[in-house]
């Protein structure tokens, strides 16, 4: 009687842990594939970038096995070893679009944390009257620009920006595109002031702070974090924006996105080219992704979970 | 812009304004209404050719705007002294929104029912309804419209596909970071290379990986724009690889927010695994599950770029969405005023529907877990 017992808890004990194993595989191996999924692309993008036009046209896929990387893409943008001391008019190029997505693109999303952080403290903390709109109303007129599709603005801003000499500048790029995040910046900083204790405050007024000195040096300093991770998440947004891009700059402020969308010559695609230039306007992000994962996924999660 | 009873952090008012200072907050203020007032009207009159002097084009009259808010912010201090002070944390925020986008949509509405070619020289004419009876008849942009709804219901897809990829990543599994940090990768790439290095080079039909990978499982002329029905799903899947880690990242956050206890509760009642996600998980995930849907197509509802990029509509209109469309109508047939139309009523149709989409999902999340969502 023991015997049998003791026999049958052996075997369901087995079964347990072949069907805990089995989970494994499972588990492991969709990770697996998602991540194949995800990193391809990736990986595509860059080997392309080392390929000549035969590598291409084969369809060669691991390096130094199939094909030999050469430095043929990154030549062409004149960033490889033997060409990166001489005058390359490709590179100047280049690195004037690059400059100005950076330039565009930190400019609007440090734009959009001040003015958006300013105005999620204020809605937080106080009461406003606006007309018919209280505070609850405020709040949804700036959420709602969220929904606002760019196609709508693209042609009153072509052309009041024409009117107004402010077409293909940066100051004209930095102003949409901090319009563009603002929402998503007071979204996630009205669920950070909220976190914030308004006692806090109370104790800085006491001492004699005045509300704005209290805002700069005490709240401030207790949401960075939650600014360093809106700020992210608007730089993300912007350095990948096209719609305007496209649509209101045409030589001097001209940003990479739109600089890959037009490298169609007139003998086809040359796909090493492209493909360093593709790299060239991930790669910054993807460092991004890899080193501060942490603040894009506070950033995106803030107002979601509570 | 005033201040109402009710403020969560209290002041105290010391001390009163001198009335020279508030008198002089109200000279300041109107002086630089009437600057802008000023300037606006001279170069009116100059454009429109009743005054010979004028400015080359409209800055200053953007300047004078600038030393108009800088004023109104200012004057709110000098007149209402700590209580202005509190005005001025929304100030800046409000008066950038208005003047970015309530000025420009007046200006849109404007522009909607006239006949206005950018690249004729006749300039704006006003037609009546005529861009409203031109929309009405052209198949191209229901077609358009018709695919939005294809490519937001796909996000119900993309939806189910990113809450298994958060069940993976909540599961007990080793090395948690280094998957996230992987599936979050494709959000961090820009659309524009992502529709040439995978929609032209990795789906090229000779040598992409992709198409070979195809021909590999028994599909031979492997086309993916060929037919309109794989063109529009090779575009929803490339939207799809961008967004879902999106999707991921915020269910995986409400999944490890969900109280422990419960799901322990159910194991202990016996509920099999099934049970526990349909009947614990699930419900409860509902308010997070709302809220990433939502936004996701805010978001989808934009599309465009890797529309433009790869297929430019084709084949036939066949992967248009509504933004691409009136791109095109705009940068190759600078058809101003019937494209405005078109993205005017876009803006009617999505309010409407974001509208009762909100306020049905409320509902939903009412009904499911007597948790009122917002």
């Amino acid at each position: 009687m023991t015997i049998a017992a003791a026999t049958n808890h052996d075997d369901f004990d087995r079964r347990q842990r072949t069907r805990w194993w089995m989970m494994r595989v499972v588990i492991y191996g969709m990770l697996l594939l998602w991540a194949a999924v995800c990193i391809f692309p990736i990986f595509w993008t860059l080997t392309t970038s080392f390929k000549v036009a035969a590598d291409v046209m084969r369809g060669n896929i691991v390096p130094w096995w199939e094909y030999t990387p050469k430095w043929l893409g990154w030549r062409s943008l004149g960033l490889s070893p033997d060409t990166i001391g001489n005058v390359s008019t490709v590179r100047e190029e280049f690195l004037k679009r690059f400059f100005n997505s950076v330039i565009i693109s930190v400019s609007a999303s440090a734009l959009a944390v001040i003015l958006g952080s300013l105005a999620a403290y204020g809605l937080s903390r106080f009461s406003y009257r606006f007309g018919f709109m209280r505070n609850s109303d405020i709040s949804f007129f700036f959420l709602s620009q969220l929904i606002l599709p760019p196609v709508v603005l693209a042609l009153p801003f072509l052309v009041l920006y024409k009117e107004l000499a402010l077409l293909d500048t940066h100051i004209g790029m930095i102003a949409v595109y901090t319009l563009m995040v603002l929402p998503i910046v007071i979204w996630i900083m009205k669920d950070q002031f909220a976190a914030v204790p308004v006692e806090l405050e109370e104790a800085a007024l006491v001492d004699g702070l005045s509300i704005w000195g209290a805002f700069v040096h005490i709240i401030v300093p207790l949401v960075l974090p939650g600014m360093v991770a809106a700020f992210i998440l608007a730089l993300v947004l912007c350095w990948n924006e096209y719609f305007f891009a496209a649509l209101l700059t045409a030589t001097d402020a001209k940003t990479l996105p739109v600089m890959i969308a037009s490298q169609t010559g007139s003998q086809g695609i040359n796909w090493w080219s492209m493909a360093a230039l593709s790299a060239a306007g991930i790669l910054p992000l993807v460092f991004i992704g890899v080193l501060l994962e942490k603040h894009i996924v506070k950033g995106m999660t803030a107002g979601a979970v509570k | 812009m005033s201040i109402a009873e009710g403020d969560l952090l209290h002041t105290v008012d010391t001390g009163t304004l001198s009335p020279r200072r508030m008198q002089l907050g109200r000279v300041l203020l109107w002086a630089s209404v009437g600057l802008m007032i000023g300037t606006f009207a001279a170069q009116a009159l100059f454009e429109t050719g009743y005054i010979s002097f004028g400015f080359s084009n409209w800055r200053p009259v953007l300047f004078s705007y600038f030393v108009w808010a800088f004023m109104l912010c200012l004057s709110r201090v000098m007149i209402y002294g700590e209580q202005g002070k509190k005005a001025l944390f929304v100030l800046p925020a409000a008066l950038f929104v208005i003047s970015m986008v309530v000025f420009p949509l007046v200006f849109a509405l404007w522009v909607s029912f006239s006949d206005w070619n950018l690249a004729s020289l006749t300039g704006r004419k006003f037609n009546g309804l005529d861009n409203v009876r031109q929309m009405m008849s052209d198949p191209f942009y229901w077609n358009a419209m018709f695919n939005m709804v294809i490519y937001v219901a796909a996000i119900l897809v993309e939806y189910a596909i990113a809450f298994g990829l958060a069940l993976l990543l909540n599961a007990d599994i080793k090395a948690r970071k280094f998957w996230r940090v992987t599936f979050l990768l494709p959000l961090m790439l820009s659309p524009v290379a992502v529709s040439w290095m995978v929609g032209k080079s990795m789906l090229e039909i000779r040598f992409g990986p992709l198409a070979r990978f195809a021909k590999w499982l028994g599909w031979e002329q492997p086309s993916f724009f060929g037919s309109p029905e794989i063109a529009k799903l090779t575009i929803m899947v490339m939207d799809a690889w961008i967004f879902i880690p999106f999707i991921t990242i915020m269910l995986l956050a409400g999944l490890q927010a969900m109280p422990k206890e419960v799901l322990e509760a159910a194991e202990v009642d016996g509920a099999t695994p099934w049970q526990r996600f349909w009947q614990v998980t699930f419900p409860l995930m509902l308010p997070v599950s709302v809220t990433a849907i939502m936004i996701r197509i805010i978001f989808k509802l934009k599309i465009a770029d890797i529309i433009i990029n790869v297929t430019s509509g084709g084949p036939g209109g066949a992967t248009d969405s509504v933004t691409s469309f009136i791109f095109r109508e705009y940068r190759d047939r600078s058809n101003v005023g019937y494209g405005t139309l078109l993205a005017m009523v876009y803006l009617v149709l999505i309010v409407i529907f974001m509208t009762i989409l909100m306020k049905v999902s409320a509902r939903l999340v009412r009904r499911a877990t007597g948790v009122d969502s917002s």
